[in-house]
């Protein structure tokens, strides 16, 4: 059964800059995986280029089928880009954002949908007349990451949720992504600076230097590893 | 390039086009050179525009008006109220001769911009090119409203005054005769060169560095320590003054100046001629005169134009028709020349220099 | 006396919200187009003309009665709108504000031209179905004209309302219109809704245009004073806010009939200058207009 992701090979490049070299990984059906790295080692490029944000070559596989396109295109697979700095429709209320969420969907049950994420986020449905604009970090942190889950996704893709979040809320918010990937098989990529929460919430990671894959292993070994720590990853 | 090199040659082009200029009504009769005496005008106008829209950034959509400030102070200084028998407040009695008018009207018109500089200092972008349009739009019905000055609905004749020079009989200078034609050309365009190489000279220099700051990254420069304020404002002023000397050229070579001698399409045509003559560059500005000048023409199918097989030749004498091919023309060479005529030299001079170092490789 | 003042006034205020409602329409039209594709469309006014004149050809030459006509035209521009920003507008939208300016203003030159070629620069006669009668109530004149144009520019701004706020594709529109980026990342086709937009904007120019042309007679200039009380509209009410753009044109219509009629100094004739000096004013003293936010720079 072929990998839920399969990368393989990939390169980007922002106009005459490279900035990835060839990105090969691979993510499983139901897994947890955090993409590591300095800044500039092409973590968000790896995102972008998965959703089809940026123009890319190589090969990009969803169950076997390349991804092609645009991110519309990537939206219609079932792939969930939350970008980095949240990417709230700020003028748009808390309501809105949840039902453009779905956009990509045709059937029926939106409503029901946003009663079922609702339940992990329940001051959402109590202020959905708010502009979005108008919530804290936090909120919109959280409220980004209930759009996406609103559109039913096969895998999301979290580019650095804890930026310019406290850390007691990006403990919540790794914590919620725990319990969806718990109860609901949800598969996430997620990419961070902040090395240690991620490999806490992740069961692989993948390290990320100079627009190549510089070490991969299960978040346990990365962990326990000090000088991987301590070269790759900061702490 | 160079600096250096690209400097003499600079040097080198604008001194062999001066010449040029200086030689052709030799071989051109007087029609043509009234024609041409309007590109030196509309030179004048992008020269001063293009410090404005392309050093500085601020998009006018009003520069006919400060054209109008110029030709107006021109017209009441020749004629002086007499024409339509006011003392006034310009009490200007007996006339100035038409040559000393046009510093005054620069001078008239830089303050005006001066002072329509600072206010727009909290406009940017669009919204400034909407006020210097609702500007432009409104100076014809002001300039009927204030009938002591200006003369109202009929404007101020300047023709066959004594103070217009070689008006009535031709006018002798280094010997040579020269009809009104000639003399007008000439005089435009010793003035267009004059103010070409003033309009280098402030643009090479500190001057022109912190324009371009203030274009490029207004926050960069205001942390440089350049004063926007000051800049911006300068920037006004100093095209408003061209403008005022391009239109004050302007109603000595027309003769006379009403209300709608300085309509919004003029302020329109100034902008589309500094776009298409390539923002930023000087050498451009030249093309985006003779677009201004001669491209209505040729799209009536005149001029070169006429050379054209004659079934599209009459097409275009069809009412309406010059102006379908104008607009198509200007949004295709928005499309194919986005920085202008001066943009593909500018792209020539770099495959050129490329394929220079290429072969020495 | 006073009774007679008051007809009068109501009468202008009257006759002043059916001019504001066309303004209104065409400003509704330029704020659209700026929210979503930041452009300031100067050609607004020859594309509303153009189509006035496929309206008016449809009656004319073709026997038509008005309103399939109008309906027909509406279809037209809708599609001439969403043509012209994928033909036009699209390669150059992005990069220099300048290079857009400019195409409008050549659509501007070349619609103009097309109209004047296509149709001769005479004037001509546009039937209105609401007639020429007038209604009295409680002794203020008003006439059918003026009612009708009120109720269709109040019924297509309602109808757009619903559009946006009520609707799947409405929504989609706005959030491509705030935040294209992110618009593309839940699904929505952005390029496809920004050349929506041009085509309800040019609905709305069509609409406004059908409403003048009865008044003020059909000719290819039509179209160019109403453009510049819609950008003054626009401006008062907010560049970038659709319910300023209606307040803003109902606003000076009233405000421009009753300075015409009431303050001396100004006379029929200045009412053009005078909504030059609100956009004037406006840009100076709050440029993001009575309804808009004040842009905050980013550094």
């Amino acid at each position: 059964m072929p990998n839920l992701l399969e990368l393989d090979e990939v390169e980007a490049r922002y106009g005459p800059v490279q900035a990835l070299r060839g990105v090969s990984l691979t993510v499983d059906e139901g897994e947890v995986v955090s993409v590591l790295g300095a800044n500039g080692a092409g973590k968000t490029t790896t995102l972008r280029a998965i959703s089809g944000t940026v123009s890319r070559s190589g090969t990009i596989e969803l169950s076997g089928k390349a991804l092609k396109g645009g991110p519309e295109a990537a939206a219609r697979a079932g792939v969930a880009h939350v970008p980095e700095g949240r990417g709230t429709f700020v003028e748009l209320t808390v309501t809105e954002n949840l039902r453009l969420g779905a956009y990509a969907r045709r059937d029926r049950t939106i409503k029901d949908d946003i009663k079922r994420v609702s339940e992990y986020f329940p001051w959402m449905l109590e202020r959905g007349g708010q502009r979005a604009g108008t919530l804290s970090g936090g909120e919109q942190q959280m409220l980004a990451l209930a759009r996406a889950l609103m559109s039913r996704p096969r895998l999301l893709l979290l580019d650095e949720p804890s930026l310019g979040l406290a850390p007691m809320i990006v403990r919540e918010f790794f914590r919620t992504v725990r319990h969806l990937n718990e109860n609901e098989g949800l598969t996430v990529l997620v990419v961070e600076q902040d090395a240690r929460i991620a490999l806490a919430s992740s069961a692989r990671a993948y390290v990320l230097e100079v627009g190549r894959v510089a070490l991969t292993g299960s978040s346990a070994e990365l962990q326990g590893d000090e000088n991987v720590r301590r070269s790759y990853l900061g702490y | 390039m160079s600096p250096r090199v690209k400097q003499i040659v600079g040097l080198v082009s604008f001194a062999i086009f001066a010449v040029v200029v200086l030689v052709v009504p030799a071989f051109i009769g007087a029609f043509r050179a009234q024609q041409l005496a309007y590109v030196g005008i509309y030179l004048i106008a992008l020269l001063g525009l293009n410090i404005l829209t392309g050093y500085t950034g601020q998009i006018s959509l009003g520069h006919g008006a400060f054209m109008a400030i110029g030709g107006y102070t021109t017209a009441i200084l020749m004629a002086g109220n007499e024409q339509y028998g006011q003392e006034g407040v310009l009490a200007v009695s007996g006339g100035m001769k038409d040559v000393w008018t046009i510093p005054i009207a620069g001078l008239v018109a830089g303050i005006a911009g001066l002072l329509f500089g600072l206010p727009a200092l909290r406009l940017s972008g669009l919204y400034l090119a909407l006020a210097t349009f609702a500007i432009a739009v409104a100076l014809p019905s002001a300039l009927k409203r204030f009938e002591e000055f200006t003369g109202g609905g009929s404007g101020i004749n300047l023709f066959g005054i004594p103070e217009l020079t070689a008006g009535i009989s031709p006018v002798e200078i280094f010997g040579r005769e020269l009809v009104f034609n000639d003399w007008l050309y000439y005089l435009c365009w010793s003035i267009a060169l004059v103010l070409f190489g003033v309009a280098w000279l402030i643009l090479r220099g500190r001057t022109g560095l912190a324009f371009r700051a203030v274009r490029d990254s207004e926050t960069a420069a205001v942390s440089s320590g350049v004063s926007l304020a000051q800049y911006k404002t300068l920037a006004f002023g100093i095209s408003a003054a061209y403008a005022g000397v391009a239109g004050s050229l302007f109603a000595i070579a027309t003769t006379f100046v009403n209300p709608d001698t300085f309509p919004i399409a003029l302020s329109i045509f100034l902008l589309v001629g500094v776009v298409v003559g390539g923002l930023g560059g000087l050498a451009g500005l030249v093309f985006g005169a003779i677009f201004i000048q001669f491209l209505p023409l040729w799209a009536q199918g005149e001029g070169v134009f006429s050379r054209l097989p004659g079934f599209i030749v009459d097409r275009t004498k069809e009412p309406g028709a010059p102006a379908i091919i104008y607009g198509v023309v200007l949004i295709l060479l928005m499309f194919f020349l986005p920085n202008g005529v001066g943009g593909l030299f500018r792209r020539v001079g770099q495959a050129l220099t490329r394929w220079r170092y290429s072969r020495t490789a | 006396m006073l009774a007679a003042t008051f007809a009068d006034f109501m009468q202008q205020v009257v006759s002043g919200l059916a001019s504001g409602g066309i303004y209104a329409a065409l400003a509704l039209a330029l704020v659209i187009i700026h929210r979503s594709t930041g452009v300031i469309n100067f050609s607004q006014g020859e594309m509303a003309t153009l189509c006035t004149y496929i309206a008016w050809t449809l009656t004319v030459n073709h026997g038509w009665s008005y309103w399939p006509a109008f309906v027909a035209t509406l279809g037209f521009s809708f599609v001439f709108g969403v043509a012209t920003h994928r033909v036009v507008i699209r390669p150059v939208e992005r990069g220099n504000v300048l290079r857009v300016v400019i195409v409008t203003i050549g659509l501007l030159i070349a619609i103009n031209g097309f109209v004047v070629w296509q149709w001769s620069g005479e004037p001509q006669a546009l039937q209105s179905p609401f007639g020429t009668d007038t209604i009295d109530i409680g002794g203020v004149v008003i006439s059918w004209q003026d009612v009708g144009t009120i109720l269709v520019t109040l019924g297509i701004v309602v109808l757009l309302w619903l559009l946006f706020q009520f609707t799947k594709l409405g929504l989609a529109l706005r959030a491509a219109a705030v935040n294209p980026e992110e618009a593309r990342l839940v699904g929505v086709r952005v390029t496809w809704m920004l050349a929506l937009g041009w085509g309800l904007a040019a609905v709305l120019g069509a609409v406004a245009g059908m409403l003048t042309a009865p008044s003020v007679g059909l000719d290819p200039q039509m179209m160019q004073p109403i453009l510049i009380y819609a950008f003054a509209a626009a401006v008062l009410g907010g560049i970038d806010s659709p319910f300023g753009a209606v307040v803003g044109g109902l606003t000076l219509g009233v405000m421009l009939n009753v300075i015409g009629v009431y303050v001396d100094f100004v006379g029929a004739e200045l009412k053009l200058p005078v909504a030059l000096l609100v956009i004037l004013v406006v840009l100076l003293v709050r440029p993001s207009g009575i309804f808009g936010r004040p842009e905050v720079k980013r550094v």
